[in-house]
């Protein structure tokens, strides 16, 4: 009878008016809606949405324990696993994890296994952690990101003493300068992850640029941490390299979110500047677009998302691109920018592109775009972001000896995130480039684990 | 906490503060800049070191009042405390990598212009301590205007002063004073130029025709000063650079001035709305 019951949809704020305020877009599940939604789950014996959790979420033992009302059970049970379940239940691309695995998404939709940890994490009381008493030994971390979060959380738990070195001045990495408010609050949310975080009695040190205020040297040889773990993320922005990018009215998505997020630019009461203008071109696909995209339209701007290929290839979670499009957002598709086009006194006036088609697959099978020849055609525009990925800073990899890093200024490191220097562990998107909160998560606890095993055995 | 442990008014609009920053102070060295937020609602602004001291762990940084976010800051006493120095950014100057055997047979001039005199001390410092020539050319619009005079007569070969009134020194721009220098037979291996953009790119111009090799501080605008935002991206050589972290020191005959300065602009009409609503936040509490 389970299977009959539909996915029980969540409440959300109407599309017209969320457009204009940067409050939270999904209300989430309340008591009610979240149990019954859990009863749908079919308790599979090789349940293949926990297999496909980077972090291997124990999730029907979670909603069994959700359906029968016990949420601080179900707490526990994530606990074990996942560090930061309030974020990753509203961020993580479930549709290609967890939910893409269900048996139920086969005949119809899968159990919203999202938004059941996100009712799980918001409304669960403080869980009782234990924490082993300190072993005098001490830990850096850098990057107050998820991978920083996770990590420096479990070694808190087995008792090291654990700083992190945040570089700017509120923790949380890109949770606090890239994901937007309206799909994670930062007063709230956000705040109470890195409270838990602190209750574990992980310090953090913000304002400290590693690889320039300090290096990792001097922490190893001056300050006395033994092992440091490097989460510094993947922060430089991309440019297309094409003429008129560094005409004004042309930001990258990093420097226009961490206007809107990190400086709070959408607030009259702060001082920090941001331009959306009346017409937006949004360059890229991804998740970062849409959130660039979005915080322009929230600004008053008319919004249009450039992109490449078609709307099946764009790597966005499917919500994000479904809730972009309720709110009005414009798709040009099989677009792609050849030239930022300037008046005369070099501010944007419009974009130039070019029509493309998806030819013959390539080597990864996905369709490759391909230029229409003589299809050129001006988007009049004011402003121009380029959402077109990120790469892992150097700071770090150039400041430090014995630091092996790819072509692509990615860190090298092991399985259990041992880079090529002894002492020195990483994870996240300085090793992979960018990628997802929840697998830079679990990168911070493999390389937690890492750390534990090697202090022990020095 | 980032405390102001001195604070004194150099002209009307141009502020000195001691602050103290221990990690900056040990890690700064020339040419190098940090970012200020005054407090909770403040802007993240670049400001270039213009002094340090290790032992102390104190920083000084001059500010001139332009806007609203300098105006905050400018209004921070002794006994108060920033919310956030962080630093120090972006490379240190070229000549720090090299021996004083190496500095021993140069002859530089600084041209400091208004409030970027300020920075330009550290270098003189550095420069005059490890054995190479420095004099320094030192511009404001009027006498009451000029700052730094007298810390440089303490550690540069040749003090020159100008303004644009001749109300002290020579009468006219200092790159009138370097020509008028070359003129008289003055050999100098570099020039550096700190101050605003437009004087850095007419102290470039006049370095090309006299043949001399110029280094310039570029001052763009930054939000995070670490690589992350690109606001800062200048073209250089004809290439992309970012400010923040490849800079904030480039060879000034390959700097596009014009670019930079459309850039520096870009939120001209934000800033000057947001100064007409400025109310100070003076008395802000601890």
């Amino acid at each position: 009878m389970a299977e009959r019951i539909s996915r029980v949809p969540v409440r959300e704020q109407d599309p017209k008016v969320r457009a204009t305020n940067f409050e939270e877009v999904s209300y989430g599940y309340n008591r009610e809606e979240a149990m019954l939604e859990a009863s749908r789950c079919l308790h599979c014996k090789n349940p293949r949405c926990m297999s496909a959790c980077p972090v291997g979420v124990r999730i029907p033992d979670f909603i069994e324990k959700l359906a029968s009302g016990d949420v601080d059970g179900a707490a526990a049970v994530i606990a074990l696993d996942s560090s930061l379940p309030a974020v990753c239940g509203r961020v993580c691309p479930q549709e290609t994890q967890c939910e893409g695995s269900c048996i139920l998404g086969v005949k119809s939709e899968p159990v919203a296994i999202g938004k059941l940890e996100r009712f799980v994490a918001d409304y669960a009381s403080e869980p009782k952690v234990e924490k082993a008493p300190s072993n005098g030994m001490k830990v850096a971390v850098i990057g107050s990101g998820p991978a920083g979060l996770a990590c420096a959380s479990d070694l808190a738990k087995w008792g090291y003493g654990v700083t992190i070195f945040e570089a700017l001045h509120k923790s949380g990495g890109v949770l606090q300068y890239g994901i937007p408010e309206f799909r994670l609050p930062k007063d709230t949310v956000l705040a109470r992850e890195l409270d838990r975080v602190a209750a574990l009695g992980v310090r953090i040190e913000t304002d400290v640029v590693v690889g320039k205020t300090v290096t990792i040297d001097q922490l190893m040889d001056k300050e006395g941490f033994k092992a440091v773990f490097v989460g510094s993320g993947a922060g430089l922005p991309k440019f297309m390299g094409i003429p008129g990018e560094n005409l004004c009215g042309v930001f990258s998505a990093n420097e226009f979110l961490t206007r809107n997020n990190l400086m709070k630019a959408f607030r009259p009461d702060y001082l920090t500047p941001i331009r959306a203008g009346r017409k937006v071109c949004v360059v890229g696909g991804g998740n970062v677009a849409m959130d660039a995209a979005r915080t322009a339209l929230r600004l008053g701007a008319e919004v249009h998302i450039v992109y490449r290929r078609t709307e099946a290839e764009l790597p966005a979670r499917r919500e994000e691109v479904h809730h972009a499009e309720q709110e009005g957002i414009v798709f040009d598709m099989l677009t792609n920018p050849v030239e930022v086009l300037g008046d005369e006194k070099g501010w944007v006036r419009a974009l130039r592109c070019i029509r493309m088609e998806l030819g013959e697959p390539d080597e990864s099978g996905r369709r490759s775009p391909v230029p229409v020849p003589g299809s050129e055609f001006e988007i009049p525009t004011e402003t121009v972001i380029m959402s077109l990925g990120t790469s892992p800073n150097p700071l770090i990899s150039s400041t430090t000896g014995g630091l092996e890093t790819t072509r692509r200024g990615c860190l090298v490191a092991d399985e259990s995130g041992a880079t090529t220097r002894p002492g020195v562990f990483a994870g996240g998107d300085a090793v992979t480039g960018a990628a997802t909160v929840i697998l830079a998560m679990g990168a911070g606890r493999t390389a937690a684990r890492a750390i534990d095993k090697y202090l022990k055995n020095l | 906490m980032f405390e102001i442990l001195s604070k004194e008014m150099l002209t009307p609009n141009i502020c000195r503060m001691k602050v103290s920053a221990p990690r900056v102070a040990s890690a700064a060295r020339p040419g190098q800049f940090l970012i200020v937020r005054a407090d909770e609602k403040g802007e993240r602004i670049p400001l270039t070191i213009s002094d340090y001291d290790a032992e102390e762990g104190t920083v000084t940084i001059v500010t001139q009042k332009i806007g609203a976010s300098s105006s905050d800051i400018i209004s921070f006493e002794p006994g108060e405390s920033f919310a956030d120095v962080v630093g120090p950014l972006g490379l240190a100057s070229d000549f720090v990598k090299c021996s004083s055997e190496e500095l021993a047979g140069r002859h530089y001039i600084f041209i400091a212009g208004g409030v970027g005199t300020a920075p330009v001390y550290p270098q003189v410092k550095w420069l005059h301590e490890h054995g190479a020539a420095v004099d320094v050319i030192v511009g404001a619009r009027t006498r009451d205007l000029l700052i730094y005079t007298d810390e440089f007569r303490h550690v540069c070969d040749n003090l020159y002063i100008c303004t644009d009134d001749g109300s002290e020194g020579f009468h006219g721009v200092g790159t009138a004073m370097l020509e008028k220098l070359v003129a008289e037979g003055e050999h100098y291996t570099r020039a550096v130029a700190i101050g605003p953009m437009i004087m850095m790119k007419f102290s470039t111009l006049t370095c090309r025709k006299l043949g001399i090799p110029i280094t310039v501080s570029l001052n763009s605008l930054m939000v995070d000063g670490t690589g992350m935002c690109g606001a800062c991206r200048v073209t250089v050589g004809g290439k992309v650079r970012f400010a923040c972290v490849e800079g904030p020191e480039f060879d000034g005959y390959e700097v596009d001035f014009d670019e930079a300065m459309r850039r520096q602009g870009q939120y001209k009409q934000e800033e000057a709305e947001a100064m007409e609503h400025h109310v100070c936040r003076i008395g802000r509490g601890k």
